[in-house]
């Protein structure tokens, strides 16, 4: 089944917030061999009882289904959703793009962040941190013409993900 | 209102509370008021082992041969580390077990403190589920939860760790009504629809096979009833993996003996050939497999297991049945019954199977004096099997000549390491067993190598009156090594003789066992008639050929059909690919 093509799915994880719950769910993609593209976490209940963890992974179908048996039996764990495969759905990561110049430099710089909609979150004579939020692809454009322009580092957060439409999961 | 209680005495209140009658273990810094505790009740008995990993092994091979969970009590640090192979054997091999580890207080955790380790880190994943508890008013209700998770689903082992502080301080303690957890609730009833589409391939089917596992074991003794029903009505072959053998009667016409690596040929090739094939509490292991991409070719497969992530693991199925197999099994009799179905015209099949049968794969020869290992087994089993003997094994050839020359007739009563291939589970767990089963005879099959891996339980079962018997096949090579040295790496035999071996019977006698040596055919009777007369425990030294082979065999990468039946034509050189299995 290794040889099927890969597809791209975006996981959410519903937990219980306890100490190494993430280290359950991280442990488990390295000790099987499964691909993490992106990971993020966060308490997401009134209580601070449950967290939200969303992987980005890729594999095959039949690696997918595995990757989410496994982390069903995962005692803390209390769902677990393929968004990619339940439908329409929201994908958004947020990044702060530092970038240093003078001069042409530095104006292009402020084009291409306004074309992005990227907001200058600080400023110093000779450089400016954006941020910049959206879809991956748009984040991964925004940095590739940041470096012709004098890119000097970047942090993203890695992808949330919520279904579309009235509905809790 | 309860009374505040330390909590070491909420630990031994709740396991009290959970019907736990005994708890194999070993003290140490960070557990001493558990055992302070322990002292002071005189309900709950401790068996002292001699090394952590034998605590856990023998918790295991009570659990496995009493069906309850099985309870082990080990300190911090080295205690905890020494404890992680039990632990992932158990794991492997679905065992429930709850482990209770002791822990510097929890003021100087991260501090590497003295016999510190980080137990949760390391158990995580060799555990079903793993607590640090740092507040003492959730000992009692971690501890129930424990025993919830360990034996519910698929059974795995639980580890508690529990630092000292948390031990002395003190919290109300109260036995909990309902117990459960709020988010793990396995599902155990398997969809009906499922199964009555189950029911009609199996009543349409011409090849059939049940193809049987230790889930069947571990559903409880009804399942086993419950199995042997449904071969009855269906009149299909029944084949099972190591780890379920006993569910069906050795001697059943419609047994085909154990399947995989070391299978019969008849169960192999039935699997090959037939066009419908009942997974039932199995998961489709390597060992059981061979060649994925060769496996059962032209069958249709059914798959039930509890495990969710045991369908579609290795082996894509045609119908996979999320449940507790004994209760599907109980559903899938009932819609049968239902539906007025009756066992096909399997008359081609039986006598294709007929035809793998005659081959007698598992058939060897007994001539002259030096003894055979599979003769051994034989002899062994047939001048036991009226006392319906509960048997262990080490690993390795003989536990593999064990599984194919010792019959069983009922669950529970085969204790051997499937998953993990622990050498040195034999004994511990026949420790566990006969604590377990007081009046039975329990018997661990063993190597000469496998044995020296626990040596030191001996002098467990002489501390608490065990008669344990252990009978060594001993053949002066660790043999499995040796025989995939012949197989794949032409016979050049690296590290695999075993040199300087003890006097076993002064050894045994050191511990205050009876030691016995057999070597020779001739004295073989006589030898096991000794062992079997003495009320206490014996060590059996019993020398066998020293270059015989385990066959029949797939050799590794191979399929069904490509089994090696015989000892000639094996010794090799293996490509690397073939090397590079496992």
């Amino acid at each position: 089944m290794k040889h099927l093509p890969s597809e791209r799915h975006t996981l959410s994880i519903l937990v219980d917030n306890e100490a190494g719950v993430l280290a359950r769910i991280v442990g488990l993609f390295s000790a099987r061999g499964y691909n993490i593209d992106s990971l993020t976490v966060a308490d997401v209940s009134g209580d601070h009882a449950v967290s939200r963890i969303t992987v980005v992974t890729n594999g095959p179908p039949p690696v997918i289904e595995q990757i989410i048996a496994q982390l069903d039996r995962i005692v803390p764990v209390h769902r677990v959703l393929d968004l990619t495969a339940l439908g329409p759905h929201v994908e958004r990561e947020m990044a702060l793009v530092k970038v240093a110049g003078k001069g042409a430099q530095r104006d292009e710089a402020l084009r291409i962040a306004d074309i992005f909609r990227a907001r200058p979150v600080d400023t110093t004579t000779g450089s400016f941190v954006f941020e910049v939020s959206g879809p991956t692809s748009k984040v991964d454009q925004f940095i590739a013409l940041m470096r012709e322009v004098g890119l000097v580092e970047v942090a993203r957060t890695g992808v949330v993900a919520i279904a579309r439409g009235a509905e809790a999961v | 209102m309860s009374a505040e209680l330390t909590g070491a005495e909420i630990v031994v209140q709740a396991l009290t509370d959970l019907g736990v009658e005994v708890i194999f273990g070993y003290p140490g810094g960070a557990v001493l008021p558990i055992y302070d505790a322990l002292f002071a009740q005189g309900r709950i008995r401790h068996i002292l082992v001699r090394h952590e990993q034998a605590a856990v092994h023998a918790a295991e091979g009570y659990a496995r041969s009493s069906g309850k969970v099985g309870v082990v009590l080990v300190t911090s640090g080295p205690g905890a580390t020494n404890a992680v192979t039990g632990i992932t054997d158990a794991l492997m091999d679905s065992i429930p077990l709850v482990v209770l580890t002791g822990q510097v207080p929890t003021h100087l955790i991260g501090t590497d403190a003295f016999q510190e380790c980080d137990t949760v880190g390391i158990t995580r994943h060799c555990s079903k589920h793993n607590y640090l508890v740092q507040d003492t008013a959730r000992l009692g209700g971690v501890i129930h939860e424990a025993f919830y998770i360990a034996r519910s689903g698929r059974p795995g082992p639980v580890v508690i760790d529990i630092p000292k502080d948390v031990q002395i301080l003190k919290a109300r303690y109260e036995k909990p009504g309902v117990i459960g957890h709020k988010t793990y609730k396995p599902q155990v009833k398997g969809n009906l629809s499922s199964i009555e589409a189950a029911v009609e391939m199996i009543a349409a089917a011409e090849r059939p096979i049940f193809y049987t596992g230790g889930g069947i074991i571990n559903s409880g003794p009804v399942a086993t009833q419950l199995l042997r029903e449904l071969a009855r009505v269906t009149g299909a072959p029944v084949t099972s993996t190591l780890m379920g053998l006993g569910t069906m009667p050795n001697e059943h016409p419609q047994f085909l003996g154990m399947l995989g690596m070391h299978g019969s040929y008849e169960a192999n090739m039935a699997m090959n050939r037939c066009d419908l094939m009942v997974c039932l509490g199995a998961r489709f292991d390597d060992r059981v497999t061979g060649r994925l991409d060769a496996f059962s070719p032209n069958s249709k497969k059914i798959h039930v297991d509890i495990d969710r992530s045991s369908l579609n693991k290795t082996v894509r199925v045609d119908l996979g049945i999320l449940g507790d197999v004994g209760g599907v099994m109980e559903d899938m009799l009932k819609v049968w019954k239902a539906r007025g179905k009756k066992a096909g015209d399997l008359e081609q099949w039986w006598s294709d199977i007929a035809g793998w049968r005659a081959r007698d794969s598992f058939g060897f020869e007994q001539k002259g004096e030096t003894l055979l290992p599979q003769h051994a087994i034989k002899r062994l089993y047939e001048m036991t099997k009226a006392q319906k003997p509960i048997i262990s094994t080490e690993v390795g050839q003989h536990q593999m000549w064990a599984a194919q020359h010792f019959g069983f007739d009922a669950p529970n009563k085969w204790l051997t390491s499937g998953g993990l291939g622990t050498m040195g589970y034999g004994l511990p767990a026949a420790i566990g067993a006969q604590v377990a089963n007081p009046g039975a005879l329990c018997i661990d099959i063993a190597g000469e190598a496998s044995i020296q891996m626990n040596i030191q339980e001996l002098g467990t079962a002489s501390q608490y009156n065990l008669p344990v018997k252990i009978f060594i096949i001993n053949n002066q090579y660790m043999g499995m090594v040796r025989q995939w040295q012949e197989l794949n790496h032409g016979s050049r035999y690296s590290h695999s003789y075993s040199e300087s071996l003890p006097d076993f019977v002064k050894l045994g006698e050191a511990y205050g066992w009876k030691g016995i040596v057999i070597d020779s055919a001739s004295g073989l009777d006589e030898g096991i008639a000794a062992m079997l007369a003495h009320d206490g425990p014996v060590i059996v030294d019993c020398r066998v050929s020293k270059l015989a082979n385990c066959f029949p065999m797939i050799p590794s990468g191979a399929s069904h059909v490509d089994m090696i039946l015989h000892a000639d034509e094996t010794r090799g050189e293996a490509d690397e690919d073939a090397k590079a299995l496992v």
